[in-house]
């Protein structure tokens, strides 16, 4: 697979897994204000998803769309990290998971807008402005659960317990990344691997939680490899365009 | 010494088609009024999330998926603007919810109809929406002011919404024999239930004097009704698709269509509780509800420590 298609995917599939995940709460929110922040939230990163997948498409060059790489690709050919495909099943798993998503997306994207591929570069650029948005609700919710009763407290830290072995697969290098970052299509994790660390040890310490220590980081996704879960999200993405092969919506 | 007479100033500012805001005197029938129309109208916009957002994340599209969430989203937003025109009015969201859980207020009744396929989806954009506009843009210039400011940014979204099921229709009717299959099925299901949206035949509707002196409302539910089959049969002229029922025929002197009656017996059924969804909507939000309580608690837990210590230092 071309490098270059190949980086853009990733980038792609991580917007539109975490973006199909989000969705699941309009509607069933905490309360109202919140089901439309998050909503929000869901909607930029869904549209940047469409974006990559555009921009991804283009670069393969052999025809396919947006929605042929979104509904037409199985579980091994999705190349997201494990994060953005795992499960949410309380608030506080979805705002620890979009805290951390959030985090590191702010940094990567403002890496991203120096691109020499103008289209990312073009992208990032627009989702900086977003992204900046996402991270303080998501990390203004931290502090809210850290700090707010003994009940959000205990969630908070389940759901960090639970999820932080997924991290280490944000800061992974492989050949892909280092053609992207000799090309200058893509950006050194390494640049800022461990202000992004420091930020968000600041902040679940601000908000008396606690990053579990000594962790085995799980790993794979970024080379389709997945936790079960993917499946099944994609079994409901897809469901429609594989029954109807041809069709138009 | 003379006495201001508050119930003639309120005749006067409704005589003069002023606008009625909420720190103005108003006669308790009115507010009583409003507070049950404007929240019943907040948890129909809140409520009508669910059949939709039963199909966000099986939309077959990534356009179609942007279109619908944001969709939805704006169904909320109504929500919150009507809950909020309610609030000026004297009654706590806690209280309005609180009756929603409890099966004391009603909300729509068309939202305890299930969303069964995506052609489903279109066809609550085109005819749920378009009928529900309709109703509304009379409320646009309803006397009392919060209630009709917030009217009147709804209905501008309503008919982007209406536009928006009507594409997907489109695309649906000119698709392949399935889709096109869809699109009939969709429009079979969703007709008469659409039609019972205008409410009772006005010669059992209850008496609307008020209502109407109040510019709550300007036109019976059959008038409303006609026209939105006049204006609706075209559409499915041009999708192609067959009329949903048998009856329907123009009629030169009265200058519209005829058509049959809904059945009166299930609107009765379904505002009594015993609608297919039901149950399953009045559950979703009562959980959405309990689930978010801790999340509740523990924004409002924080809030109180940041004033604490404000009002320490």
């Amino acid at each position: 697979m071309n490098h270059h298609f190949k980086y853009l995917l990733r980038l792609a599939d991580n917007s539109l897994i975490n973006a199909q995940c989000l969705c699941k709460w309009t509607g069933h929110g905490p309360f109202l204000e919140e089901d439309l922040a998050l909503t929000n939230i869901a909607l930029d990163i869904l549209g940047r998803s469409k974006l990559l997948l555009e921009h991804a498409a283009l670069i393969e060059g052999n025809g396919k769309s947006d929605d042929d790489l979104a509904f037409h690709r199985s579980e091994r050919e999705f190349l997201n990290t494990k994060l953005v495909e795992q499960p949410t099943p309380d608030y506080a798993y979805t705002i620890i998971k979009q805290v951390i998503i959030d985090s590191f997306d702010l940094n990567l994207y403002k890496e991203l807008s120096k691109s020499k591929d103008d289209v990312l570069a073009g992208i990032a650029a627009k989702s900086i402005k977003e992204i900046t948005y996402h991270y303080r609700h998501t990390s203004s919710w931290v502090n809210r659960f850290g700090l707010g009763t003994e009940e959000s407290n205990q969630r908070a830290q389940n759901a960090l317990n639970e999820l932080w072995r997924f991290t280490g697969e944000l800061c992974e290098t492989d050949e892909t990344d280092e053609w992207a970052i000799k090309n200058g299509i893509g950006c050194s994790v390494e640049n800022f691997k461990a202000s992004w660390q420091t930020q968000l040890k600041n902040l679940f310490n601000e908000s008396n939680l606690t990053i579990p220590e000594n962790t085995f980081m799980q790993t794979g996704g970024k080379n389709g490899i997945h936790t079960e879960h993917l499946g099944y999200i994609l079994a409901e993405m897809q469901t429609l365009p594989k029954a109807h092969v041809g069709a138009t919506w | 010494m003379s006495t201001i007479n508050f119930e003639e100033i309120f005749e006067t500012k409704l005589a003069k088609n002023e606008m009625i805001e909420p720190k103005d005197w108003m006669p308790d029938n009115y507010r009583k009024h409003l507070i049950r129309q404007i929240s019943q109208h907040a948890h129909s916009e809140i409520v009508g999330m669910l059949p939709e957002g039963n199909w966000i994340t099986r939309a077959p599209s990534l356009r179609s998926k942007i279109v619908l969430l944001a969709k939805v989203q704006d169904e909320g937003g109504h929500g919150l603007y009507l809950y909020t025109a309610a609030e000026s009015l004297g009654i706590s969201r806690d209280e309005m919810l609180d009756a929603l859980h409890t099966s004391k207020a009603k909300y729509s009744s068309i939202f305890n109809y299930p969303t069964l396929t995506w052609a489903d989806v279109a066809a609550i954009g085109w005819l749920v929406d378009g009928a529900a506009i309709m109703n509304q843009v009379m409320l646009q210039r309803t006397s009392y002011g919060p209630y009709s400011r917030a009217m009147i940014r709804i209905c501008k979204e309503e008919s982007f919404h209406q536009r928006q099921g009507y594409e997907a229709m489109t695309r649906l009717a000119f698709g392949t024999p399935a889709q096109k299959s869809m699109a009939q099925d969709a429009l079979n299901r969703f007709w008469f239930p659409t039609l019972m949206m205008f409410g009772p035949p006005d010669k059992e509707s209850p008496n609307s004097d008020n209502a109407v002196k109040w510019r709550i409302k300007r036109e019976t539910n059959d008038e409303l009704r006609q026209r939105f089959v006049n204006q609706t049969v075209p559409q499915i002229e041009y999708l192609g698709l067959n009329l949903p029922d048998a009856n329907i025929k123009w009629n030169e002197a009265k200058n519209g269509y005829d058509f049959s009656e809904p059945n009166w017996v299930e609107f009765k059924n379904v505002i009594n509780g015993n609608g297919p969804c039901n149950k399953e909507r009045l559950n979703a939000r009562v959980n959405a509800h309990k689930n978010g309580e801790w999340v509740r608690a523990a924004a409002a837990a924080y809030a109180k420590k940041l004033d604490d210590q404000t009002l320490a230092a």
